[in-house]
């Protein structure tokens, strides 16, 4: 049975996690190689760099960010953040990505994907979506969040898979850094209309939470970032919790 | 020397990554000539079955005769496929053939569709319908990260076995011959295990 995905989010800038870490025995907190280690000690599924720094020479720090996860572990790794072009996305894959995660670029080029999709194939092209409920839907955010597109969430992943993408990651702009839960109407609305798996993001604060996105949500993977940073609950306790749900984890 | 095949399909620093972590000296040679001086070749391979289509008749005799001869082939994902005889992602293009059969889409006939999302990507599990040198130190179920949208069938050289809506080969051997649907680069400790098995082997 193919198991739902645990997706951990180093979230870096200038080559150090940023959200931060509280984990005993590292080093350097901050290093996102060694964050990487520890999380692949866990049982993690799988890792997802979030590299939101823009410069040329934040580019060359991300190649080593990159090469050095890459090093560590020997599982799918993503990158996203600052993907921009098809030289960004073959740098990332050269220095050690799977993946690449587009956002702000797919909606402003959309043929960039499939561009990237058949260069690498449609499985090393993630679209990243970001998503906030307003006038009765849900609609789709660039830059990070800052820029309404008025586009509808729904209809983007639809596109953005006939394009080529191999799976959306979806954040709901309402639910990120709150804890209070993903957003599973959201997740279950794009997960129910794609063909492709759906990551889904933004507020996770308990196991429940996941073992709700796997069901109600219909998520295929979920993706967090402080709670694994920052609670005293790991992931195999979090995989635990989910086998007793009936749902199936690789452990 | 072991020879890793690079026809073009797909990144291989992952791979290159993987066999450097479990000791194995490879090179990358850039014409078939090459292989007759190489006791073992890996093809990997991620994308279109289109892609196979770099291998010609030049390289499919290199590779043919050096097993002939007795060297290891290794297939991954793509490589794997193109094993058997051919794929309906590139009806009309032949695969090397070593085992019978062709591969098809996940979701295509004679499956139906299905609740299952195509592609067929994440942490599955894994059957040995018997024992095998590939496999060999694994426990039934062992978990490992696929990523591909066609499947080679189930056939009597099934080294392990896989379900997602139909059943199909996750790993084939025969003699010196093997392959694996999967990305044992990707798969943690179980995969590195594979990887080594085979490595030892050969």
């Amino acid at each position: 049975m193919l198991s739902k995905r645990i997706i951990a989010c180093l979230d870096v800038r200038d080559g150090k996690v940023v959200k931060g870490t509280n984990f005993e025995g590292l080093r350097d907190a901050g290093d996102p190689a060694e964050l990487a280690a520890r999380y692949n000690r866990d049982g993690i599924d799988e890792i997802v760099i979030l590299d939101v720094t823009a410069t040329l020479e934040a580019r060359q720090a991300r190649a080593h960010t990159i090469h050095a996860v890459a090093r560590e572990i020997f599982l799918p790794l993503c990158v996203g953040g600052g993907i921009r072009t098809e030289a960004d996305a073959a740098a990332a894959i050269e220095a050690g990505a799977d993946k690449v995660s587009l956002n702000t670029a797919a909606l402003h080029d959309p043929s960039l994907i499939t561009r990237l999709a058949a260069r690498y194939g449609s499985q090393a092209v993630i679209v990243a979506i970001d998503a906030k409920r307003q006038n009765g839907r849900f609609e789709v955010y660039a830059r990070s969040g800052t820029d309404h597109t008025t586009r509808d969430a729904v209809e983007w992943a639809r596109e953005a898979t006939g394009r080529g993408a191999g799976e959306i990651l979806l954040t709901s702009i309402d639910r990120d850094g709150t804890r209070s839960g993903f957003d599973c109407e959201l997740t279950a609305a794009v997960s129910n209309s794609v063909p492709i798996p759906v990551i889904a993001s933004g507020g996770a604060g308990t196991f429940e939470h996941f073992s709700e996105v796997f069901t109600a949500g219909q998520a295929d993977a979920a993706l967090a970032a402080s709670i694994f940073h920052f609670n005293e609950k790991s992931v195999s306790e979090l995989k635990y919790h989910l086998r007793s749900r009936d749902i199936a984890v690789r452990l | 020397m072991i020879a890793l095949v690079d026809y073009g399909a797909g990144n291989l620093t992952s791979v290159r990554k993987a066999l450097s972590a479990i000791g194995a000296d490879y090179c990358t040679p850039t014409a078939p000539a090459a292989l007759e001086s190489m006791s073992a070749i890996v093809v990997p391979g991620v994308g279109h079955f289109e892609a196979t289509r770099v291998l010609d008749q030049h390289w499919r005799a290199a590779i043919r005769s050096a097993v002939e001869r007795g060297a290891a082939l290794f297939g991954i994902c793509l490589g794997m496929q193109w094993l058997f005889e051919g794929s309906d992602e590139a009806p009309g293009l032949a695969g090397l053939g070593v085992f019978r059969g062709s591969c098809v889409h996940l979701a295509g006939p004679p499956h139906g569709t299905g609740p299952f999302k195509v592609p067929h990507v994440g942490w599955n599990s894994l059957r040995f319908p018997g024992l095998s040198m590939s496999m060999s130190g694994l426990a039934q179920d062992t978990q490992v990260y696929f990523t591909h949208s066609y499947v080679a069938p189930v056939v009597p050289e099934s080294a392990a076995v896989t379900t997602y809506g139909v059943e199909f080969s996750a790993a084939v051997e025969q003699g010196r011959v093997a392959g694996v649907q999967f990305h044992p680069e990707k798969s943690g400790d179980a995969g590195l295990r594979i990887l080594k098995n085979w490595l030892d082997a050969v």
